[in-house]
């Protein structure tokens, strides 16, 4: 009886996966066990061992072949005496990647098979007519690291996994190559230790940039973070302080559970000497990034998972930056404004076009750096709408939404026709049931009613 | 590797020159009296908050500072008037950051724990137990990167070596060869915590085997000694061979800070250290029976430094308290950039 193979996922946030090279051809004998295939994922290349026993019937996707979606049939095993000749894969599965298996691309290009999210912005941080490429938030952020590193010799990347790894999420993948080890460095487990030398060769002149495998392991080090680099510069009377950059990826990745799915935005942007960074799009990690590395001061740079292999237009330019502290409005809108950053930006674009659907017009802002925040663009937003929501993935409780709904009352009470409403993550530890994990988190739903809610629908 | 007991010679016997005693007890001597005087001036009020001396401790950081050259960096704890004074830092600036006036090294803004000199290279003052054994071999790291033979001195207490940083960072400074001369100030409490209380492993320097660091133990009420140590531990770092631990056996007289029950010690054992292995009374006996010396020169000296902490005393009542305005700056290196909403 034929078996068929299917793409597996190879990690919780794995869509789809480039399947690099074949180890068996059709023909060979597979046992359980067997390693018959190395697939690409946005995070490594990992081996595909066989569970069956059979014959190789029938490669079904080419090597080399990208944007294979999890499940599609990638070969058929079948019993010795079998003939193969005919066999061709069945399913639903079929659409993506088998047509495209026939040209094969070089395997080397990222994967960028996800069309780009483009954005409206009505007030774009580069000079109108700049040529736009289309690039992952993965591939802009080891752009904007690799352009500062030939900028500036000071300037240097550490953190676990970083270097022969290439990256436990592949940010600086052929970072080493070019770098080499003296300024790619893999550190031990030991986040407390990494942060505090990193913090005290920032004290010594350098401009390091430190990699947290993910923000959730930061509580290991947050006394280097806070103690350390932030407040240094004050208690030293400006002599000295702590010009770096502290990144990685932050908040809910895909069914890894309580430990490793928290965001902490609303902790560092609490701390007076830290500026905290929490982009969404491509473009905006890149230019971002730059200006962080270039920031004097200790910077937390909080990324995301999920948004790693997204697609964004980039600004083709030989130094793009954005300064902190200026919002994006992404969508201009009249009846409400809808207040976010990072990934809760997603759900924020996407209940916008629903709500235009429905006759609601929604404005759209992105805050970008939540230390310094962009209060004039959202209060005059506000003025404009008379109504906000704000979305967030973080817990509720001292949440960046209650900041800015406080900073409403106090500087636009008189315009607002309704109370403004926080959208987050709900007030729970992170469930790993998938039905539950999608509870737990802010959904689209859920802004699109706050906004019916503020507009009396 | 090896790792060994220091092997020095007594202070008697050791190769030194006239001036160098000199030097060092003057050196030692400023600490004391200006600790004196900063434990007088909290019992006036004029110093707040914790306040942390190093009395019985002086021979360590004047040891160390003796083998150290331009570009070399130091870090310590809350306990760091002494490690101030040693590197050369004005008395003035340190007494008035104790009084929290517009002249202390922190303009007032850092206190007795948090002060800082670019200038002399010292890193601070922190008030966070171990925090400054990473910093410090961060500050390693940024040498090596530069490609200098400068050194880091890190200095701790034996309760701080109980940190996990400091195993996270004896690992990564041995891995990255970097040239940090871990200090640990072995003063025999942790506050009111003695080191038989926090831990039952024999020695502290000998932990850095374990990370294939090498280290010794010194007697720290012995400044030539301590000198002789640190000769040994600045070679080794400046040579690329990587860190090097020293375990410096001292002794505080006063509390740990300036509330200190004093429970938990007797009287007569720190009578006895007072007596018996005092620092400065050794350099004291080694001046005057080698006849580098007479009581009448050491009179001078005593008054001279006096005078030196007097005067700081009296700049740091007279400085002003700082600006209103100083609540906002020194935040951000570049502007402001929060609003205050
Ligand atoms: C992380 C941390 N925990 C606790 C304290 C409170 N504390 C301040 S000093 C001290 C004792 C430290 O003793 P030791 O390291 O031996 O240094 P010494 O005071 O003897 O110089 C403690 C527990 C602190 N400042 N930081
Ligand atoms: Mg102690």
């Amino acid at each position: 009886m034929a078996t068929e193979l299917l793409m597996p996922a190879l990690s919780p946030t794995m869509e789809e996966g480039t399947l690099a090279k074949w180890l068996v051809k059709e023909g060979d004998t597979v046992s359980s066990g067997d390693i018959i295939a190395e697939i690409e994922t946005d995070k490594a290349t990992m081996e595909f061992e066989a569970v069956d026993e059979g014959i190789m019937g029938k490669l079904l996707i080419a090597e080399g072949t990208e944007g294979v979606k999890v499940n599609t049939p990638i070969a058929i095993l079948v019993d010795e005496g079998e003939d193969a000749s005919n066999l061709s894969a069945s399913g639903p599965a079929e659409e993506a990647a088998a047509v495209e298996a026939a040209a094969p691309a070089p395997a080397k290009v990222p994967a960028t098979a996800a069309a780009p999210i483009v954005s409206k912005s009505v007030e774009p941080d580069y000079p109108a007519g700049t040529e736009m490429k289309q690039q992952t938030v993965r591939e802009a952020l080891r752009d904007a690291m690799s352009e500062e590193m030939r900028r500036d010799d000071s300037v240097f990347l550490m953190g676990e996994e970083v270097a022969e790894y290439q990256g436990a999420y592949k940010i600086s993948q052929g970072m080493l190559d070019e770098f080499g080890p003296k300024r790619i460095i893999d550190t031990p487990i030991t986040e407390h230790g990494f942060a505090g030398i990193a913090t005290g060769a920032a004290f010594g002149g350098l401009r390091p940039i430190v990699e947290f495998m993910t923000f959730n392991f930061a509580m290991q080090a947050i006394d280097h973070l806070i103690n350390s680099a932030a407040k240094t510069l004050y208690m030293s009377g400006g002599q000295m302080g702590a010009p770096m950059v502290f990144r990685g990826p932050n908040g809910a990745a895909a069914r890894v559970g309580a430990q490793h799915s928290q965001c902490y935005a609303a902790w560092y942007a609490h701390i007076p000497g830290l500026k905290v960074v929490m982009p969404y799009s491509a473009a905006d990690y890149k230019g971002l990034m730059k200006t962080a590395i270039r920031d004097p001061n200790p910077v937390i740079f909080l990324e995301n998972e999920i948004l790693y292999g997204k697609s964004f237009e980039v600004p083709v330019m030989d130094d793009f930056t954005i300064p902190f502290g200026k919002a994006r409005i992404w969508r201009e809108g009249t009846d409400v404004t809808i207040v976010s950053f990072g990934i809760g930006m997603t759900y924020a674009l996407e209940a916008a076009d629903k709500l235009a659907e429905e006759g609601i017009s929604a404005e759209v802002i992105d805050l970008r750096t939540l230390r310094p925040i962009d209060y004039d663009t959202v209060i005059a937003s506000v003025m404009k709408t008379n109504r906000c929501v704000t979305v967030e993935e973080g817990f509720p409780v001292g949440s960046i939404g209650n900041h800015i709904s406080s900073v409403i009352m106090q500087k636009a009470f008189d315009y607002l026709d309704a109370p403004v409403i926080t959208c987050a993550g709900k007030d729970v530890p992170m469930p790993y049931a998938a039905n539950l994990e999608k509870l737990a988190l802010v959904t689209t739903a859920d802004v699109i009613q706050a906004v019916k809610d503020v507009t009396y629908r | 590797m090896a790792t060994r007991k220091s092997a020095s010679t007594p202070a008697s016997k050791a190769n030194v020159s006239k001036d160098e005693l000199l030097a060092y007890y003057k050196d030692m001597l400023l600490i004391r009296r200006f600790e004196e005087k900063a434990g007088q001036l909290y019992g006036m009020g004029l110093i707040g908050g914790f306040c942390h001396l190093y009395i019985g401790q002086e021979a360590v950081v004047v040891g160390l500072e003796a083998a150290a050259k331009e570009g070399d960096k130091r870090i310590t704890s809350y306990r760091d008037h002494g490690h101030m004074l040693a590197c050369g830092m004005d008395p003035k600036g340190v007494m008035a950051e104790l009084t929290g006036r517009e002249g202390g090294y922190s303009k007032g803004k850092g206190g007795s724990m948090h002060m800082f000199s670019k200038e002399k290279h010292f890193y601070g003052g922190h008030g966070i137990v171990g925090a400054q054994v990473p910093l410090g071999a961060g500050l390693a790291f940024s040498d090596k990167y530069k490609g200098n033979d400068n050194v880091t001195f890190a200095y701790f207490g034996d309760g701080a070596a109980n940190q996990g940083q400091v195993a996270e960072t004896y690992n990564m400074a041995e891995i990255w060869d970097l040239p940090v001369i871990f200090v640990i100030e072995n003063n025999q409490y942790a506050m009111g915590t003695s080191t038989q209380r926090s831990t039952k492993s024999p020695s502290y320097w000998g932990r850095g085997a374990a990370y294939g660091i090498e280290g010794e133990e010194v007697d720290g009420m012995d400044v030539l000694a301590v000198k002789e140590a640190s000769e040994r531990a600045t070679a080794h770092c400046r040579a690329g061979k990587g860190p090097y631990i020293l375990e410096v056996k001292t002794y505080r007289y006063r509390g740990h800070s300036m509330s200190d029950p004093a429970k938990y010690r007797t009287r007569e054992e720190v009578q006895k250290m007072r007596e018996e292995r005092d620092p400065i009374e050794a350099v004291r006996s080694i001046l005057l029976t080698g006849n580098h010396a007479t009581e009448d020169d050491l009179k001078a000296i005593d008054k001279d430094i006096k005078a030196v902490v007097n005067a700081s005393a009296e700049f740091a009542k007279e400085s002003p308290e700082p600006a209103l305005s100083e609540l906002w700056t020194d935040i951000y290196a570049d502007e402001i950039p929060q609003h205050d909403a």
